[in-house]
């Protein structure tokens, strides 16, 4: 609770979490609050490409489609997809880091190794191999983010276990006994958990933006989900006349990605002051 | 440079092995929709596809060791060769890319810094956040929008006027070969080409770099001998363009290595958006064409790239910071 406290006497991270929590609710509510929620899969050739008005406050597009109401619905694409990734590198990410980081060993120089590797690869060409080769769609997108994300989390729970298997608290608890199991489960996760949620609120921001990326390259999201990255890709041939067309779904990518960028960074702040200098 | 074999050896066969467990049969893509079985297994005993997959993988690293990348899948060309045509497009829009988020991303750091939680260190810190949350292809196709299509102040895509065409290839970096022809309109129509590629791709390293400068440079200002040089009455810009900056940049330098990885992945698009005919269009191609020894060969170059940009900072990093090669940092 003092975590959060601390976090909104940061006013700039607390605009963040407003935004975020702002985004989820628009992601929950999606088909509620939509002007045209039907607009998701219909088409109206017959009012294409209408400027912004009072009707249709961002515009319509190609296919005659109220933007505003794309831009809402793909709200929810965005946030499902950049939390199942999320979610899906910490399973890979953090046991991996949590066995390197224990002992030194051949294990350990295995795992960081292997960590390297991923790490070495440009993230966006292996996502966009893996996207290509096993059939575009959000679903291979997805599974290509986790592979590519999953070593940053590995990295930050190796680090963390490295510096904690040290502490005295740790000596104590294997002095009487404790398995090394349910010392890494129960007293080292815990004490690593602040280190993962920066990762992972970092993580979010940028996988949305990746996850945007492959849409746009044409291997994430497939015609006609609502997808942002998608909508800019399609604009392309009715600019300039269609300014409104890309720039909406562009800035809503933009303003997700810098809530979760700022509140990523107050929570670092928040969670552990002597992380302030190592800014990534 | 020899710790970073192993890592690159490491690349090699993860990449391979990832190329070849994921479904994607380059042999069928290769022949066509109309082909007949045979004519598939033909072709896939002529690249060797029909082997044992840990037999292709050594076969495939003894090829890289004697620097043979092998034959396109899809053009039939050699991969090296198609490489070597494309890779300076790329380097060169990546360096003017690193110039620009250095020259700007520095003093902006320093600028911040020096007016720390005034109204220009706020406005540093907007834009670094901003820089790393936008999309480079929404940048990319914006700034394309107001400049090119509405201002028809810049050209809207490829690397020179298609009206002039190249220059006599030399080293294949377009403003070389253009300042060595001495051909000044090509290289005007060269750099105004360049010039929204290159601002788009600095974008996210200017705004990193922008931030470790700034924090280098709050940090250092707290050292003893910046009190020292301010009691012996330097003034601000002096002591901070020449006591403080050259203290402070040492981060800023590891970072600039650092970034190359992600120079790389943006060029990927920018390249794609802007129509750059580097490596960035040729890796999208050749996925596109299930082309996996292109692919594995690209991955191979720039894994190779940022292991020499990563050394060359080191080397950097002592020639401005003696400590850093005696160890007493």
């Amino acid at each position: 609770m003092s975590l959060l406290r601390r976090l909104l006497r940061d006013p700039v991270a607390a605009l963040g979490l407003v935004i975020v929590i702002f985004a989820v609710l628009v992601a929950i509510l999606a088909p509620w609050i939509a002007p045209y929620p039907e607009d998701a899969f219909e088409s109206h050739l017959l009012q294409r490409l209408r400027e912004p008005s009072v009707e249709f406050p961002f515009g319509t597009d190609n296919l005659g489609r109220d933007i505003l109401s794309r831009v809402i619905l793909g709200t929810r694409n965005a946030l499902a997809v950049a939390l199942s990734v999320v979610l899906a590198s910490t399973v890979i990410g953090i046991p991996i880091g949590l066995a390197a980081g224990w002992k030194d060993g051949w294990l350990s120089d295995i795992l960081m190794r292997l960590t390297d590797v991923f790490l070495a690869v440009p993230q966006l060409i292996l996502a966009l191999a893996l996207g290509q080769l096993m059939a575009p769609g959000l679903g291979t997108a997805m599974v290509a983010l986790a592979l590519t994300y999953w070593p940053f989390f590995a990295r930050t729970v190796f680090a963390e276990t490295r510096r904690l298997r040290g502490a005295l608290f740790v000596d104590a608890l294997a002095g009487i006994g404790a398995h090394p199991l349910r010392i890494l489960l129960l007293h080292v996760l815990p004490n690593a958990a602040p280190a993962i949620l920066v990762r992972a609120t970092i993580g979010m921001g940028f996988t949305i933006l990746t996850a945007a990326i492959l849409g746009f390259l044409g291997v994430g999201a497939v015609p006609p989900s609502p997808d942002w990255g998608l909508a800019v890709a399609e604009a392309r041939q009715y600019l300039p006349e269609a300014w409104w067309f890309p720039t909406f779904p562009g800035l809503a990518i933009l303003l997700l990605v810098l809530a979760f960028n700022l509140l990523g960074d107050g929570l670092r702040d928040a969670a552990d002051p002597r992380l302030r200098r190592s800014r990534r | 440079m020899l710790l970073a074999l192993p890592a690159l050896l490491g690349l090699v066969v993860a990449t391979f092995i990832l190329s070849r467990v994921i479904p994607g049969d380059a042999a069928a893509t290769l022949a066509g929709d109309a082909a007949t079985p045979a004519q598939i297994a033909d072709i896939r005993a002529r690249y060797g596809l029909d082997r044992p997959i840990l037999e292709q993988a050594i076969i495939h690293v003894r090829q890289v060791l004697t620097g043979d990348l092998g034959n396109s899948i899809f053009t039939g060309r050699p991969v090296a060769e198609e490489i070597a045509q494309r890779l300076p497009a790329t380097l060169e829009l990546t360096f003017a890319a690193l110039l620009l988020s250095t020259l700007l991303g520095v003093p902006l750091g320093l600028i911040a810094a020096l007016d720390h939680n005034g109204p220009a260190d706020h406005l540093v810190r907007l834009v670094s956040v901003a820089g790393l949350a936008i999309a480079s292809f929404w940048l990319a196709i914006m700034l394309q929008m107001v400049f090119s299509m509405e201002l028809d102040w810049l050209p809207l895509r490829g690397r020179i006027d298609v009206a002039l065409g190249l220059p006599p290839r030399v080293t294949g970096f377009l403003l070389i070969d253009c300042l060595l022809a001495g051909d000044g309109r090509r290289l005007s129509s060269a750099m105004l080409h360049m010039l929204l590629p290159a601002l788009t791709l600095s974008l996210p390293g200017l705004a990193t770099i922008a931030r470790f400068t700034r924090s280098g440079v709050l940090e250092t200002l707290q050292k003893d001998f910046v009190l020292y040089a301010r009691a012996a009455g330097y003034g601000r810009f002096r002591l901070a363009a020449i006591y403080v900056l050259r203290n402070a940049i040492t981060v800023t330098v590891t970072q600039i290595g650092l970034l190359f990885g992600g120079l790389i992945s943006g060029a990927v698009v920018v390249e794609a958006v802007f129509d750059w005919p580097g490596l960035g269009t040729y890796a999208v191609q050749a996925i596109l064409a299930a082309d996996y020894k292109a692919l594995l060969a690209v991955t191979l170059v720039v894994g190779v790239v940022y292991a020499i940009v990563n050394v060359v900072v080191d080397v950097l990093q002592a020639v401005i910071d003696p400590r850093v090669s005696d160890g007493t940092r």
